[in-house]
């Protein structure tokens, strides 16, 4: 044990710690704590006045069928995309596992993508499968499928889910990278030996083992289904057609910004604040059991 | 119930390294083979080919009468032990048992009576409830037993299998696994760095040196005759001292006044002169053989044996003492060694007979 270091000054760690303090209280603590005061206000129409409500924001949130509608949206959002991220990532990883020659090379152009801003991520793919001008949604439709994202929903959601998707596989490729070298190539040669094929080796050996890995990805890629997608939303639908692909972030920003119901949109804020701290407090819990073993 | 059979093995990685050079072992049934060497010298290739583990680039692999080259790890019906036991940690000793048992789509009532009968045979039916993380180093050396027993396999291959294990568990392991090897009867191949194991275990002992083969015999034959000053020196500890000219600083040649100097004649050819530290006697001799002045530099005693580190004119030499040596460093006493006793190796470190 070496000696702790002490300081004779009373003030001094407060000042070193005092830079990260401001930080946390100026963009968490404040804005966390404005909304949830925000959430009890209710404006006059024209925005000149406010009033307590009390919870009335939160019961009234609660039971709008618009936002029930915007909660499963939200789930079949993120949990497509996750799912979808994750299963096309470890795919890729295995594969990439096997490659001996250019490793190197393969593993650095799968990374790329996590470098396009969520935005241009979906004017890439608002582009390449616009009904109009897409490349893609020429080549669907000569195939003889229907395809007009605006203005069908499922298309719609389907557009966003993968163009989510296809720019968090690029960060889950990494995870999985690492986690298949964590894996020690004699355990699959054990495998080999014992009678498991290739695809058996798999499922019995190398998934069990990459849980700890998945585990994180996935309340990785669910927090950023649920909130890091903005960008992608916008781009791509805008929330549309018909409130098809209006995730709970997105309705926060369109009722709030757009139809200026700052008192609901602040609810719905807290929410999703309830929300994101459950996500972590399973993710600490779970990971902290389960990434033991090995 | 196997025999195994290497005729011209080579492999060369990545198209330049050659890790073994052109190797023909032909193992008996039911006999022990070892393949002893220095790290680096090609074994564990050698022995993961058999496993079908790595592609034979040159050559055939016989298994019980059937080449195998083409055949894949699981249908060559051989079990390994790999150093690092490579268990499953996500599985119970039970499950890593029956695992190879399941996937060959066995009945479950006879995977159980096999499991249960290989974990008592191994001391392990305690522990079949319990994760490898949660097993002693030699707990889990035994687990990769089983799960080679189990399976009842024609050939056992051994990886280093007690590089692990500290130096008493691995003395205790090592006689288990004869004791095993032999009771069950099944051919197998076990590798390893280090010669005492390599010595104990041995039907037939392959010394092995820079992907090939230095010497095939059993291990006494080759204690006693080794082929080469490569071999003189791997097996045997402390090693042979092997005596050449110029003090064997440079490796030249023995001259005639190095001869003189220690009292000794040679067969023609002979550059190096071979003896063993347990063979140098102290005293004054009458008959033929080596016969020198020993000035002690250092003593080291270890209980059952001491070892004198001296120099005979230029020459480094050890000389093992049984018992307590009442010699100090800087004592001058006369050794000789028998004429038989010695071993001569020619320029390219062969041996030669005379
Ligand atoms: N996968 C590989 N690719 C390239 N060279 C290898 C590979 N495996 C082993 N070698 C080389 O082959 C030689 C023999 O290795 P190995 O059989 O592991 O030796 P040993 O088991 O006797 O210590 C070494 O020089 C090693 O560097
Ligand atoms: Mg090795």
């Amino acid at each position: 044990m070496s000696p702790r270091v002490t300081f004779p000054n009373k003030f001094l760690p407060y000042l070193l710690v005092a830079p990260q303090l401001a930080i946390t209280l100026v963009f968490f603590y404040w804005p966390a704590s404005q909304a949830i005061y925000q959430s009890t206000l209710r404006e006059d129409p024209f925005g000149l006045d406010s009033a307590f409500v009390g919870l009335d924001n939160f019961r009234r949130v609660l039971s709008d069928p618009n936002y029930l509608n915007s909660i499963q949206v939200t789930v079949i959002f993120s949990v497509a995309t996750a799912v979808l991220a994750m299963a096309v990532a470890m795919f890729l990883a295995v594969m990439a596992d096997k490659v001996i020659r250019g490793k190197g090379f393969y593993r650095t152009l799968m990374i790329w993508p996590y470098a396009v801003a969520p935005a241009i991520a979906g004017m890439l793919w608002l582009f390449m499968f616009n009904p109009s001008m897409g490349t893609f949604a020429y080549m669907l439709r000569s195939a003889g499928i229907y395809w007009d994202p605006l203005l069908n929903g499922p298309q719609a959601m389907l557009l966003v889910i993968v163009a989510a998707a296809w720019k968090q596989i690029s960060y889950n490729f990494l995870f999985f990278v690492a986690g298949l070298q964590a894996i020690p190539k004699t355990l699959v040669e054990a495998a080999a030996i014992d009678g498991a094929g290739e695809t058996k080796r798999f499922w019995t050996i190398i998934f069990p083992l990459l849980a700890p890995t998945t585990f994180f990805l996935l309340v990785i890629n669910t927090t950023y289904a649920f909130f890091d997608t903005f960008g992608i939303i916008h781009a791509v639908t805008g929330g549309g057609p018909g409130k098809a692909t209006e995730t709970l972030v997105y309705k926060v920003y369109n009722d709030g910004f757009v139809n200026l119901i700052l008192g609901e949109s602040a609810a719905q804020s807290v929410i999703l604040m309830v929300i994101v701290i459950a996500l972590t407090a399973v993710q600490f819990r779970y990971v902290e059991k389960k990434v033991h073993y090995g | 119930m196997a025999t195994v059979e290497l005729k011209g093995v080579r492999k060369v990685y990545g198209g330049s390294v050659e890790a073994v050079k052109g190797v023909d072992i032909s193992i008996a049934d039911k006999a022990m083979c070892v393949l002893v060497g220095p790290s680096g010298c090609g074994k564990s290739t050698l022995l993961r080919m058999i496993a079908g583990l790595e592609s034979i680039t040159h050559g055939t692999i016989d298994i019980d009468g059937r080449v195998v080259n083409e055949v894949g790890p699981a249908e060559r019906d051989i079990a390994m032990v790999f150093q690092n036991y490579a268990l499953y940690p996500h599985m119970k000793v039970y499950d890593n048992m029956a695992y190879g048992l399941r996937n060959r789509g066995m009945k479950k009532d006879e995977i159980d009576a096999r499991v249960k009968r290989a974990a008592e045979t191994l001391e392990l039916s305690a522990l079949l409830d319990r994760r490898p993380r949660e097993l002693s180093g030699g707990q889990r050396q035994r687990v990769a037993m089983g799960r080679a027993i189990v399976r009842n396999p024609k050939v056992f291959l051994f990886d280093e299998p007690l590089s692990n294990l500290d130096a008493k568990l691995r003395g205790q392991m090592r006689v288990e696994i004869k004791n095993l090897q032999r009771s069950l009867e099944v051919t197998s191949v076990y590798v390893t760095h280090d010669q005492l194991e390599a010595m104990t275990l041995a039907d037939q002992l392959v010394v092995m040196n820079g992907g090939l083969v230095e010497q095939v015999g059993k291990p006494l034959d080759i204690y006693e005759k080794p082929a080469s000053t490569f071999v003189a020196s791997f097996i045997g500890a402390p090693p042979m001292n092997l005596l050449g000219g110029n003090g064997g600083k440079t490796g030249a040649p023995l001259t005639v006044a190095d001869l003189s100097d220690l009292g000794v004649s040679v067969p023609p050819g002979t550059t190096t002169l071979g003896i063993r530290p347990e063979d140098i006697e102290q005293g004054d001799y009458a008959g033929e053989g080596l016969k020198t002045q020993l000035t002690v530099e250092a003593v080291e005693p270890v209980g059952a044996e001491s070892f004198l580190h001296g120099k005979a004119g230029t020459h480094r030499l050890v000389v093992r003492v049984p018992g307590r040596s009442i010699a100090e460093p800087g004592a001058v006493l006369p050794i000789f060694a028998p004429r038989a006793k010695l071993h001569f190796f020619d320029a390219n470190g062969k041996r030669v007979e005379g």
